[in-house]
């Protein structure tokens, strides 16, 4: 306290003296105005592109040329196109982003929790090796052998078709083989927070492994199990190369695959369109991330430092 | 053991005591689970062996003795890691592992497989099915050649040939199954219209259905030389024979029309004398002859050469952009005294939270050649070939990929930094350092120490970013003079894509060959990194 008293009045002295100076902007500027200019000049940076898309969508004379003019008409012609064309069938792509998206974070985050529980309560032979070796094959994406993926798939949709070419549930599966991995260990990190004198007391009061996994631990980790489910979701979203090659008959498609062939096809006639579906594809996403980004940017930086 | 615990003996009481409670937390275990746990454990079980008996059985009548062993192999331990007493670590990880053994460790080394063979267009199935295949192509009508009575049948959505020959003899048969004489076939006059078992398929749905129909190519026995059956208009039936034969003894394809006689040379595909190949081929093993070519064939090693300098010149650029920009930025708004930090914030990490691939896609378009924004509205009509230019395509590529990537620098670097202690800063300070030094000598280092871990797994991603160039330039401009499909603006990864999966030549040989060649170079990248940050954190 002794120490503390006068650094306190310091500050309060410093504090009124400022307030007594008078207001001067070069003052001003030096201190904190060039890092509005800075600020207003990322913001431009940042946001203008996204803008353009929103303007472009709402443009209803489509082309690529006429989106230039910024907000210079009004409609949404190119939404009702959107869902109406049959040849495109926008619709169903959104539903399976979704479903498939959805279905993918659901799985990773059980698996990779089951295996965190496992890493992070349980003290067996191999538990160091298990650690290290899935650290190891991470160092190889998926999409790396994207060959061996579709090949492989071919062989066994000759066999069983559900598990083909052109089936989401194989394209699932696929995205399942890497839920251990990089989430493990952000939840493993996470894990090991949660005392586990709490399973002891548990265990004393007569629950089981399985009792003290579903309903206790996995309640307390609910945090980590929302950026995981997120993150998984936002990946799964944004892969391109495993889905685009498993995944062919229009209907089948993800946004991803879709909207590329898109603007692929017809790059500068179909834009309004492309526009429309981009911000309609980018909204979810973007509002989950936005609610969710301080759990997100701890968790990243959490997992990694750890 | 069972003297142990009778005589209980002072020295040993900690063992007795672990041994009951490891008794005890047993008979917690087995108590607490309770019926309802135990029925659902046993319902899953029951779900997953159902489904395995069923693939057993298919694979047990296609005669697959491979993969039958894998499922075998699989689902007897699955349940021998839940029906047993113990194994608590594995019942918790078995459902993740069975999924990465799979689709990550196995295609791992099957990439490593198909990257030994000849795999690709022209390359793609067995020597039987190229065999079919190619007496298949060169067939042609005989000429004068009598016709069979047909009538089509469907068993299982699968259409077969019953088939009356010239003689008043009934078979059937279908693409996969050569004819097999019937007895018990209905007849009406000197043609069999139905047989029990199958279905009589109306003129209708002979006309719903008559591209399929028309297709298919039933043999009249097992030995492809004899010929097949096929139909104009699902009625009747004539006899193709091929201008290839299949000698199966001497393992030669004869062209009865030249005489030319094609060999099997083991490169999966029969040649003649001359060298001539007649495709589709089967994929045969060739040894390294992928990762020979891809190092020595000048028209390959070029662009792989340029490629990979190009891959790990983006990737490192993208990471020290990106990681300035941003460091810079929360240095300039981690200042307490600013107004309306959060404000900036929110608008600064929307690049970030909007999709990626959507991100490069818009980029594509803003800056389009002809109709782009960049050019028209904001160059005032400048033709500057952003994307086209293969060093222009480059710097388009950095710059979109730091509006994509920047925030997430920023959003870490802030988080560093204000994790610092600020005494340290003071103590700094007391000592006389200026604000320079206290960021170069303090606050980087420290901010180093967190941040290097995140660098090198951004590194790590953008050494893979295959969305942003695919997207973007798609790989553009196109380099003429390479053997294989592969621009100036490519990385590795999706050159890769692009040899398999582009264009009618498709090649997954080679590009599995470039895939291992990347696991590689990212293998040891990742040792010599990982080592490196364990000198980082040794600083501390």
């Amino acid at each position: 306290m002794s120490t503390s008293t006068p650094v306190l009045q310091h500050t309060r002295t410093a504090a009124s003296a400022a307030a007594k100076r008078p207001f001067r902007l070069s003052r001003w500027f030096r201190a904190t105005g060039w890092r509005h200019l800075v600020g207003i000049a990322m913001i431009v940076f940042s946001v203008f592109p996204l803008l353009y898309v929103l303007s472009a969508s709402l443009n209803p004379n489509g082309t690529l040329l006429q989106s230039n003019g910024l907000f210079s008409s009004l409609g949404f012609d190119n939404y009702v196109t959107l869902f109406t064309n049959s040849q495109r069938p926008y619709g169903a792509w959104f539903i399976n982003t979704l479903v498939i998206g959805l279905t993918t974070a659901v799985g990773t985050v059980f698996l990779g929790a089951l295996a965190a529980y496992c890493f992070s309560r349980m003290r067996f032979a191999g538990r160091r090796f298990g650690l290290l070796s899935l650290l190891i094959v991470q160092i190889f994406p998926q999409l790396l052998a994207v060959v061996a993926i579709f090949l492989l798939l071919t062989t066994l949709g000759d066999i069983f078709p559900i598990l083909g070419l052109d089936n989401q549930i194989a394209l699932i599966m696929v995205y399942l083989g890497g839920a251990l991995g990089v989430n493990t260990y952000l939840m493993y990190g996470f894990f090991n927070t949660v005392p586990s004198s709490l399973d002891e007391a548990a265990k004393l009061d007569g629950a089981g492994h399985a009792r003290i996994f579903f309903t206790i631990i996995l309640r307390l980790v609910a945090p980590i199990l929302a950026v995981v489910g997120l993150l998984s979701f936002i990946a799964t979203t944004n892969d391109f190369v495993i889905s685009s090659v498993v995944l062919v008959t229009p209907e089948r498609q993800t946004l991803a695959v879709g909207l590329y062939q898109f603007v692929s096809d017809e790059f500068t006639t179909n834009w309004g369109v492309f526009a429309a579906g981009a911000v309609l594809a980018a909204i979810p996403v973007m509002a989950l991330f936005l609610y969710l980004q301080k759990y997100i940017v701890s968790g990243l930086t959490a997992g990694a430092v750890k | 053991m069972q003297t142990s615990t009778q005589n209980p003996n002072e020295s040993t009481p900690k063992v007795v005591e672990s041994k009951r409670q490891k008794r005890a937390g047993r008979i917690a275990d087995h108590a607490s689970g309770g019926v309802t746990a135990l029925l659902v454990k046993i319902g899953m079980l029951a779900v997953v062996d159902a489904i395995a008996v069923y693939a057993l059985f298919i694979l047990f009548l296609r005669q697959d003795w491979v993969i039958f062993a894998v499922v075998l192999v699989i689902t007897a331990l699955v349940n021998l890691v839940y029906f047993k007493r113990g194994l608590l670590p594995l019942k918790y990880l078995a459902p993740g592992l069975v999924f990465l053994l799979i689709f990550q460790v196995f295609v791992i080394g099957y990439t490593a497989y198909i990257s030994f063979t000849n795999y690709g267009t022209g390359h793609n199935s067995t020597k039987e099915d190229a065999v079919t295949a190619l007496i298949q192509s060169a067939q042609y009508r005989v000429p004068d050649s009598p016709t069979y009575g047909l009538t089509i049948v469907e068993q299982g959505g699968a259409f077969n040939f019953l088939v009356t020959d010239p003689d008043g003899d009934v078979s059937i048969g279908n693409t996969e199954t050569p004819l097999t004489e019937v007895s018990n076939a209905e007849m009406s006059g000197d043609k069999a219209v139905s047989l029990s078992g199958y279905n009589s398929v109306d003129f209708t749905d002979i006309v719903a259905n008559q591209d399929a129909i028309a297709a298919m190519t039933v043999q009249i026995s097992d030995d492809p030389n004899d010929g097949a059956l096929r139909t104009p208009d699902g009625s009747s039936a004539y006899l193709y024979l091929s201008t290839l034969s299949f000698d199966e003894a001497a393992d030669t394809m004869t062209n009865t029309e030249t005489g030319v006689v094609y060999a099997d040379t083991g490169n999966g595909a029969f040649t003649s004398p001359d060298g001539e190949e007649i495709l589709p081929g089967w994929s045969v093993v060739v040894g390294a002859e992928n990762y020979v070519t891809a190092f020595t064939d000048e028209s390959i090693r070029g662009p792989l050469l340029s490629v990979t300098a190009w891959t790990f010149a983006f990737a490192l650029l993208s990471v020290a952009t990106t990681f300035i920009l941003g460091l810079f930025l929360a240095i300039v708004f981690n200042d307490m005294r600013m107004r309306g930090r959060k404000f900036y914030r929110v608008l600064m990490i929307l690049p970030y939270a909007f999709p990626g691939f959507l991100g490069a896609l818009v980029w594509a378009g803003m800056l389009n050649k002809d109709f782009g924004f960049v050019n028209v509205a904001l160059l005032g009509g400048a033709e500057i070939p952003w994307l086209t230019n293969e060093w222009l395509a480059k710097f388009s590529i950095l710059f979109v990929n730091l509006w994509l990537g920047f925030p997430y620098m920023f959003l870490v670097c802030t988080g560093a930094l204000q994790s610092i202690p600020d005494e340290l800063q003071e103590a700094a300070k007391m000592d006389g350092a200026n604000p320079w030094q206290v960021f170069r000598r303090i606050k980087f280092p420290l901010l180093l120490v967190s941040i290097a871990p995140l660098l090198i797994a951004s590194f790590a991603f953008n050494f893979n970013n295959f969305n942003l160039i695919y997207m973007l330039t798609n790989g553009g401009p196109r380099d003429a003079s390479a053997g294989i499909n592969v621009g100036a603006s490519d990385i590795l990864i999706s050159m890769v894509y692009k040899v398999a999966f582009s264009g009618a030549d498709r090649d997954y040989g080679l590009a599995s060959a470039f895939s291992i060649i990347i696991f590689l170079i990212v293998a040891i990248i990742s040792i010599v990194s990982f080592r490196q940050t364990k000198a980082l954190e040794d600083l501390n």
